[in-house]
């Protein structure tokens, strides 16, 4: 990435985190009434998969979204609105935190239902193929949605047509409480995309460059015709699986190990890096955060003050 | 409606829907076809067959086995606006798939409030005879017909075989074609060229004014022998096909019921919580007050299909059944109906039951 990218990678992982923690501050209010899974802790992830990525690209998304949607460009009032379940959100309300989509921003679909985004990513890529665009699609899916059936029936369908997709697992050792040794032998993520004959590789979830290395190779491989590419990013979810808290005092893993991820905070990292580079110094970094708390706040508020959709539009859209 | 004979031919079900997607294909660059077989030399029952050498293996997608991915790869396909016909060689099968189907083919339109559209078609056939046992003839639309935001189409004739499967890929949303597998034998007029069954709701196929029947699928077609059996004893019944299970239109069944007072319904399925039953009931919502007699369900029996002959003879609702209920219902004297049900019977009685039957060569 040149500079100008490295600074916009850096603001949209500041604001996606700020936008999580306003989300976390304000959910005690009662006010957003549904299911949040926030992804403070793997900003870099998300962002370092979507740099590379043009506006005719399409990514799918998980229950996760919020970071992968914010990162794609999908519309931030369009998102609270919707946390919200108000008129203007995205859905209109019909599917909250976690059926995000913004078809101008090439964010296809959110699902949460574990995997169930994977094939439809490949199905964005075969239209693509079919229609001859050089256009790819992102699954993006979770350490857990790779012990589904589906992942692997989607890994070898991609493969045999050389579909321009790109698996991206975001490894964050957690399926909810149920750590990854728990549910899987002891084995890189990476070497299901031997068995499926894609090309595979792992980075530090948490660099945002060395993932928007990795998506840049994978992208131009899709565009080529060459098929597509699996990805996994190890980065760590801060708080708890769903919800504003923090839950080590659950036990399901312990305090260090969260701290020594806490260590390796992906914006803090960045920020260092671009101190050093001379990309951004203090001052510019407190005008970045004032500027993206404005825009927080200008969407918080304007999605209290919109209304909720008229109840008589309940069952509209059932069909076409 | 006679129409012109010559722009009309003679064919099986399964032709007509071999004639629909050929036509499908050719108009729209946006269709294509997927799954298990669509390729392959026997192409699905001869509904795909020669068509990959047409138009190719993008737009004739042979699929690895598995039903739940190629699946969900058609469904973003059709949110993309590609218009993707799925096939499942079984309903059994589509059961793998029922994830992709119910949470994301069914939800997309509804989620998105409106923008999304899913043109999505999914032919699921039901296995029937020759000792295909519990888990290849099982008829599920009911696990369809349950969830909002599909359309559940079960086509009883060759026409509309070709013409609701021609509607249901012009068709803006999700829409699950249940193909009787006996009917794809089934003969009948056709129109040629892009001929469109409207997916409209429930078709009378006979007119009378002594019972309402509301059969679906190839229980149609049994239906209309006993329509004939009766007729003969002076027995005329209102029969409906169904066609379109979801979304259910029954303004037209209720309307017939406030005439006849009494209503029997055929399952191709299990009786028990099959159409026949939110028939029965939206019937009884509507003109309780039409009503002489309690309303009558056939279908099948509460346990799954076996396998052997032996077994399997009970297993089905007949012609002669339907003689019988509809007779009964009708206030039909015992004499006719016996003459009406052993007249089936007699039919019947040179043919194995294990095989379609030879009568069925429409026109309807």
């Amino acid at each position: 990435m040149n500079t100008t990218q490295r600074f916009e990678a850096y603001r949209a992982m500041l604001r996606i985190r700020r936008v999580e923690e306003t989300i976390a501050d304000r959910y005690s209010e009662q006010e957003m009434r549904c299911p949040v899974h926030l992804s403070i802790g793997q900003e870099a992830a998300a962002v370092g998969a979507c740099a590379p990525l043009r506006k005719q690209d399409v990514i799918v998304s998980n229950h996760r979204s919020h970071s992968h949607y914010l990162a794609k460009g999908g519309a931030l009032k369009s998102m609270i609105a919707e946390i919200y379940g108000r008129a203007s959100g995205c859905c209109g309300g019909r599917g909250g935190s976690m059926h995000l989509f913004d078809n101008e921003a090439g964010v296809l679909a959110s699902v949460p239902i574990v995997a169930s985004t994977i094939p439809l990513a490949v199905g964005a890529a075969m239209a693509f193929q079919q229609r001859g665009q050089d256009s790819l699609s992102v699954a993006f899916l979770g350490d857990g949605a790779t012990e589904e059936g589906v992942f692997h029936e989607s890994l070898n369908l991609a493969s045999l047509h050389r579909l321009p997709v790109v698996f991206f697992v975001e490894n964050n050792l957690y399926s909810v409480y149920t750590p990854l040794r728990e549910r899987q032998p002891d084995r890189d993520i990476a070497n299901y995309a031997l068995a499926h004959s894609l090309p595979c590789e792992s980075v530090d979830g948490n660099d945002v460059d060395l993932v928007e290395a990795a998506m840049k190779k994978a992208a131009d491989r899709a565009r080529a015709g060459d098929g597509p590419t699996l990805l996994v990013a190890d980065t760590y979810r801060w708080l708890e699986h769903c919800g504003p808290n923090f839950d080590n005092d659950l036990g399901y893993r312990t305090e260090e190990e969260y701290l020594q991820w806490r260590e390796r905070c992906p914006i803090d990292l960045y920020r260092s890096r671009l101190a050093e580079g001379g990309i951004i110094d203090a001052d510019q970094d407190r005008l970045l955060e004032k500027s993206i708390q404005s825009e927080i706040l200008e969407a918080f508020d304007l999605a209290k003050a919109s209304p909720f959709p008229d109840p008589l539009t309940v069952s509209q859209n059932v069909y076409a | 409606m006679p129409k012109p004979a010559s722009t009309e031919r003679q064919q099986s079900g399964a032709e007509g829907i071999r004639d629909a997607l050929d036509i499908a294909l050719e108009k729209n660059t946006s269709v294509f076809l997927i799954g298990e077989g669509v390729a392959d030399p026997k192409g699905i029952f001869g509904t795909t067959t020669g068509l990959i050498d047409k138009y190719g293996p993008q737009r004739v997608v042979e699929t690895p086995i598995a039903e739940n991915g190629f699946t969900g790869v058609a469904i973003g396909a059709a949110m993309m606006g590609q218009r993707p016909v799925v096939i499942h060689q079984r309903v059994e099968f589509a059961l793998l798939a029922m994830e992709q189907i119910v949470n994301n083919a069914a939800k997309t339109h509804y989620v998105s409030d409106g923008a999304h559209s899913l043109p999505l078609v999914v032919r699921l056939v039901v296995g029937r005879g020759w000792g295909q046992g519990p888990l290849h003839s099982q008829s599920l639309e009911t696990l369809f017909g349950y969830v909002p935001g599909l359309k559940v189409l079960m086509p009883a004739t060759a026409d509309d075989c070709k013409g609701m499967l021609l509607s249901a890929i012009e068709d803006n949303n999700p829409v699950i074609f249940l193909e009787h597998r006996w009917v794809h034998y089934v003969q009948g007029r056709v129109p040629t060229g892009y001929h469109l069954s409207p997916i409209d709701g429930p078709k009378r196929l006979w007119r009378g004014e002594k019972v309402t029947v509301v059969s679906s699928s190839y229980m149609t077609l049994e239906a209309i022998q006993a329509a004939r059996a009766l007729s003969e004893e002076g027995c005329e019944i209102d029969l409906f096909d169904l066609r379109v299970l979801r979304p259910l239109k029954l303004d037209d069944v209720i309307e017939s019921v406030r005439r006849t007072g009494r209503l029997l319904v055929v399952d191709t399925g299990w009786k028990i919580l099959g159409p026949g039953a939110e028939i029965v009931a939206q019937v009884v919502e509507g003109c309780f007050e039409a009503l002489k007699a309690p309303p009558q369900r056939l279908g099948l029996p509460d346990h799954p299909t076996p396998s052997s002959k032996s077994l399997a003879a009970a297993f089905y609702v007949r012609a002669e059944d339907i003689a019988i209920a509809a007779g009964a219902l009708a206030e039909l004297s015992r004499g006719s109906i016996e003459r009406a049900a052993s007249k089936l019977s007699a039919e019947r009685q040179s043919h194995p039951i294990d095989v379609p039957h030879p009568s069925f060569q429409g026109p309807f």
